[in-house]
């Protein structure tokens, strides 16, 4: 056994080390003047002297930069800290099987083992409780790390496993037993006796992995119980709420472009005839609020993955993502025991999806970052993924009896074990202790491999079908894809991280980087071929056949015997009550502020408006050379574009449109108004950006409080109506969706919930890229004119929100008026003559006039007295910051004024300012008098300040 | 007259082999995608190209150090394949995390010292960056990817860039790109995205035909991949296609 430790040399900068001081220092622990961080390896095997030498030399430590040494222990002065951290057991570390490869390529076979380290040197005048700080707040994750305290002496350790067949008493048992029951698989007590009458009919006790299988395929996440379960409403009833809303919305809208919704992984839509695009984004909240560098990345991977797993399999081609989290202010003092601060969360979060995102070359182009208390201890993060693929793969494939389940990607280990049950329920103070298992820690390499074998093997029709090992793992997977046929698996056949995994930790492990399919006999040697020459695994683990059952084996022992009817169509349909009410608002709004400037100064620095710059610019949204909309646009690459837009074929103009609306402040008042500003807010930036209404996809992600409570619940019922209604209207439908109930969290014996939150996303064709629009300000003497009408709507506001106010109209949508003017501002940018365009939401107008301008780098001024009003907006303010929906802020060349001004007909807009060169944003007020007078720089560091981390 | 054969090679991690492909093929060039497995199987030659391009990525997941497992491999597995491939007149082509493998495997500075002289480390802030970058080309560098060449603007994605020389190492580096303001003139972050030193982004050996970079050409091919053209600024080819087109041009002539 060795220890290697690698360390920069002295002279150099050790950026790792300066974040982690800067990291200290946020906590107030100010005494730390610098870290350094080492590399730790142990190596586990009998290597010859000058092999180990070589080992380092050539491989672990490079040359140039790095010093190494071997054995000794470090040599600490006087004020000086030295703490070592490594993986826990069975988190999987990716650099240990680089290691293993590259120490084989220096010609070395006898290393048997390898695992990694760091070791964080500190230096500064620190107590005991200081480090402990440290460590606990930065240094060390519990989820999955641990403080090296002795010698690691062997990486060897590997039990067995021999096989024991549990049964669980069912049949003959007491109503306490069957409680425990119930409670450990997270069964209600209808589930509990159908199941039981099921076994009493096969005159047997389930065994272990039977209920496992049983509470893997009947969980919320997996099956969607809520959604599709019956509702009691005061005055009616709803059979299935997804079904009767947005399903049916898009069933009656038929659109011939919508090739497959709410089937498979991902809703597919046309692309251009040959090709087809899908599109999916899910959640991974809980995850992420315990271990958010883990939970984020291993949700960029299940939704890459999902993807993959959509008709004969699509090509990730763009990924965006949309967080949740409470303000990153928060004093360190009101942070709940057990609960991360958002800060780190961020950090965390940001750092997975990059590091995971940018590894697997997919663009991140898109996304937002919402703040609110109630995030807290409870974040959301979505993952989305887009991807394309020939059109004849775009529907799911179907396998024959006899076909091979074969297993491709990751090995299985004990990662994410009860995953799925962990995302269903509430998340307790005690998560960080219990959860250790149902959060991974990816490995990007190995998914991106099997994205490059996939497609190729897609490509010469090597599978007949293709699914992901997603929640649930190969429980849910092999589970699904053979509910009308029946399956044979043969547990033992799946290769494993390391030994001593029992049979149902196999069958349920959700181990990342797996795929499964269902391959012709006649394909096999091929695809093996193809997949050894990409470096991935592949593995016969069982066959599908007509039996109708789920059959498991473990050496040839049956472990599993269910029927495929009961396991996915067995479950009893779950009864709920729905009741809704609005939560009265009081309807006193505050004073006129005397210096509007100063509270745009305000909004403009808040979280939710800032500059998202700092996260952006980490991600990589260049790489495979399709992107035509940056997420940062104008003059200096700073400024916030609507939307992103990218051309992913090489020889075809047309371009995807992708976009997001989401605003849970709206909801708090109204969550059917919430939903359809969402809508309306997804659509806009479609439209802002250059694209048409003409095939726009929706997808809905709901994350949502306690469902069991009626009117949380009830809730959920309006949010889905409007979905209903506003994609009707706007001929917009949507083609799959997600949803995370249960977002509570338990605080010192109190629930806490997130608020409702709806995020619509929104994937648009467009014919040709070339009619693309920024939305900076770009000539001085442009002309800025105000599209739609602006109502006495704030609301849930940015600006109501600064002033700690919960008041006032929530603004709603006028589908008839917004989406007449999104169709014939589409018309007017096909021309040409639209300069710059931008939509109007948090911050209302003041925000987006300021946005163009630091994005162009010059300077407008505007006339409030010119702006379309509708009843009751007499104030400056209340003109400036009102949020409501279904406007515009358009720049046009002054040659083409009378030409956009026809285009424009009957809509409301009104030519209010121009792009100047002054450097500053002025803007007039109702009664003339300049309200603001600011200079764009000072508005741009306000902007930029708060998230330039 | 049969059109320049270049070889992409992959790697497990690799991301950027397709647009490099496309940005050979409008160039001129027909493109094969070949995995660095087959050549350490000795299923493929590299001496039936050209021009060998190494894209950039993650290649496995750039542990231990951005390109350093696939350098040890160009080193150790495929041995003196690569020099010699040099030697012979051809072109190699690194971008990103294959400029990192380059450097690594001791391919530059200077392909015939066969070790690594110099190396590509983590950015000063700490930070995995995405941003467009000025540069200006060294009019006195014998690259012949640059030729004609006085500026470029393209972007950089990386959190590994920052170039690291020792002084006797860096005084006879053929320096071929520099980080550069709007108006040409060094100024610190974030023109230089990572802290290089001496504003070094792209390197070439003592023939000019070994060049390596961390920005990326292969992103700017079409005029609408430059950030500006929305301004009515660009048409036509991004300012990255120009590389390609050198290289290409000057390939047709082995």
């Amino acid at each position: 056994m060795y220890r290697v430790e690698v360390c920069l040399k002295k002279h150099l900068t050790d950026a790792r080390g300066e974040g982690l001081t800067r990291d200290i220092q946020d906590l107030g622990i100010g005494k730390v003047s610098s870290i350094r961080v080492v590399d730790i390896y142990w190596l586990d095997g009998d290597l010859e002297p000058g092999d180990l030498d070589l080992v380092c030399r050539e491989l672990l430590a490079d040359p140039i930069i790095q010093d190494y040494w071997c054995g000794e222990a470090l040599e600490l002065g006087r004020g000086v800290h030295a703490v070592r951290v490594t993986y826990n057991a069975g988190v999987t570390d990716p650099v240990e099987q680089s290691i293993v490869k590259a120490v084989a390529d220096l010609g070395i076979i006898s290393l048997r083992a390898v695992k990694t380290g760091k070791c964080y040197v500190i230096e500064g005048a620190l107590d005991a409780q200081s480090l402990e700080t440290i460590t606990r707040r930065v240094l060390v994750n519990p989820t999955v790390e641990h403080v090296v305290e002795d010698e690691i002496t062997t990486l060897l350790d590997k039990p067995g496993y021999q096989l024991e067949l549990r049964h669980v008493e069912l049949l003959e048992t007491d109503e306490g037993s069957l409680c425990r029951l119930a409670q450990e698989f997270g069964f209600s007590g209808d589930e509990l006796t159908a199941i039981t009458s099921y076994f009493r009919g096969e005159n047997r006790n389930p065994t272990d992995v039977e209920l496992e299988t049983l509470a893997q395929t009947w969980s919320e996440h997996c099956c969607h119980k809520t959604f599709k379960g019956r509702i009691k409403l005061a005055h009616s009833e709803i059979d299935n709420l997804l079904e009767s809303t947005i399903v049916k919305a898009t069933r009656e809208l038929d659109r011939a472009w919508c090739l497959s919704v709410f089937e498979d992984n991902a809703g597919v839509i046309d692309f251009d005839g040959s090709w087809a695009v899908c599109f999916k984004v899910e959640t991974h909240n809980h995850p992420s609020a315990i271990e958010p560098y883990g939970g984020a990345a291993t949700g960029i991977g299940g939704v890459v993955r999902d993807i993959l797993g959509t008709g004969l399999a699509a090509k990730p081609i763009l990924n965006t993502d949309v967080f949740c989290f409470a303000p990153p202010d928060l004093p360190y003092d009101r942070l709940p025991p057990g609960v991360l601060h958002p800060r780190s969360v961020l950090k965390g979060v940001r750092a997975g999806v990059a590091d995971y995102g940018n590894r697997l070359g997919i663009p991140t182009a898109n996304g937002s970052i919402r703040f609110d208390e109630r995030y807290l201890a409870n974040p959301l993060v979505f993952c989305g993924s887009v991807g394309i693929m020939p059109k004849q793969c775009a529907l799911r494939g179907h396998h024959k009896s006899g076909e091979l389940v074969v297993l491709v990607g990751g090995r299985t280990g004990r990662d994410g074990i009860h995953g799925v049950t962990f995302a269903s329920g509430k998340l307790t103070q005690r998560s960080t202790e219990l959860s250790y298992s149902a959060v991974q820690i990816g490995d990007p390499i190995v998914e991106k491999k099997m994205i490059d074998a996939l497609i190729r093997a897609r490509d010469e029709r090597l599978f007949s079908r293709i699914t992901d090992c997603g929640g649930g793992g190969l429980s849910s997977a092999v589970g699904e894809m053979a509910a009308d046929t029946g399956v044979r698996v043969h547990l033992d056949k799946v290769p494993l991280k390391y030994s001593g995994l029992s049979y149902d930790e196999i069958w349920i492990s959700e181990a990342q980087e797996r795929m499964v399919l269902a391959v012709p006999q006649e394909c096999f040697d091929r695809l093996l071929k193809l997949f050894a020459c990409e470096d991935v695994e592949a593995t016969v683990i069982g066959e599908f056949t007509d039996s109708q059952a789920l059959e498991l084996f473990y050496q040839g022992t049956l472990v599993c015997n269910l029927d495929m009817r009961f396991l996915h169509r067995g479950r009893p349909q779950l009864q709920l009550e729905a009741f809704w009410e609005p939560v009265v608002r009081p309807g006193e709004i505050n004073e006129m502020p005397s210096d509007l400037g100063e509270m745009l100064l305000s909004i403009l620095g808040s979280w939710n408006v800032c500059s998202k710059e700092w996260v952006i610019r980490q991600y990589d949204y260049e790489v495979q050379g399709t992107s035509v909309l940056k997420p940062l646009v104008g003059k200096e690459n700073d400024g916030p574009s609507d939307a992103a837009i990218i051309k992913p074929l090489q020889d075809s103009k047309a371009g995807l449109i992708v976009a997001n609306g989401i605003n849970q402040r709206y909801g708090d008042i109204d969550p059917y108004w919430m939903a359809a500003s969402a809508i309306d807010e997804a659509l806009r930036q479609v439209v802002a950006v250059g694209g048409s209404l003409e095939r726009v996809a929706l997808l809905d992600n709901f994350c949502w409080g306690d469902v069991s409570e009626p009117q949380s619940l009830g809730a959920l019922v309006r949010a889905c109506e409007a979905c209903r209604d506003m994609s009707l209207a706007y001929g917009t439908p949507f083609i799959s969706g997600k949803d995370s109930l249960n977002n509570e969290v338990q605080i010192g014996g109190k629930s806490v919930s997130v608020p409702h939150t709806l995020l619509v996303s929104s994937l648009a064709v467009m014919e040709d890229v070339a009619g693309t629009v920024s939305m900076d300000f770009k000539r001085v003497g442009d002309l800025v004119y105000l599209l739609g009408r602006t109502y006495r709507e704030l609301g849930g506001s940015e600006y109501f929100a600064t002033l700690g106010l919960m008041a006032g109209c929530v603004p709603v949508v006028r589908p008839p008026e917004s989406k007449k003017l999104m169709a014939t501002l589409s018309r007017a940018m096909a021309s040409g003559i639209v300069t710059a365009c931008h939509d109007l939401s948090e911050g209302g107008l003041g925000v987006a006039v300021a946005e163009m301008a630091i994005a162009g780098r010059v300077g407008a001024t505007i006339r409030l007295d010119r702006v379309p009003l509708g009843e009751g907006v007499d104030r400056d303010d209340l003109v400036l910051f009102s949020e409501s929906n279904g406007r515009f802020l358009v720049t046009i060349a002054l040659a083409s004024r009378d030409k956009f001004e026809r285009a424009m007909g009957e809509a409301s807009f009104a030519l209010i300012g121009r792009v100047t060169t002054l450097g500053r944003l002025i803007i007039h007020g109702l009664q003339g008098k300049k309200v603001v007078d600011r200079s764009i720089e000072e508005l741009r560091t306000v902007w930029q300040e708060p998230l330039r981390w | 007259m049969s059109r320049v054969r270049v070889l992409v090679l992959r790697a497990p991690g690799s991301n950027c082999d397709y647009e490099t492909a496309f940005a050979f093929e409008q160039a001129g060039a027909s493109t094969s995608l070949v995995h660095i497995g087959e050549l350490v199987r000795r299923e493929r030659n590299l001496n039936d190209f050209q021009i060998v391009a190494i894209p950039g990525g993650f290649t496995y997941g750039d542990d231990l150090g951005a390109g350093k497992i696939l350098a040890n491999e160009i080193r150790f597995r495929l041995g003196q394949d690569v020099p010699r491939f040099v030697e012979s007149g051809r072109l190699v082509l690194g971008i990103c995390n294959g400029f990192q493998a380059l450097v690594k495997a001791g391919i530059l500075p200077s392909p015939r010292v066969g070790q690594q002289r110099m190396s590509v480390t983590y950015n000063d802030s700490g930070r995995f960056e995405c941003r467009w970058v000025h540069l200006r080309v060294n009019r006195d560098s014998p690259c012949l990817f640059t030729e004609g060449i006085e500026r470029l603007y393209l972007p950089v994605a990386h959190g590994e860039g920052k170039v690291v020389a020792a002084p006797e190492v860096l005084s006879g580096m053929r320096k071929v790109l520099y980080y550069v303001d709007e108006l040409g003139n060094r100024a610190g972050y974030p023109y230089n995205p990572n802290g290089s030193v001496d504003d070094v982004a792209g390197v070439c050996d003592d023939s000019g035909r070994v060049f390596g970079l961390m920005p990326h050409p292969e992103r700017s091919v079409r005029g609408s991949q430059q950030p500006h053209w929305t301004q009515g600024a660009t048409e036509g080819f991004g300012e990255g296609f120009r590389l390609f087109a050198n290289a290409v041009k000057w390939a047709r002539g082995l």
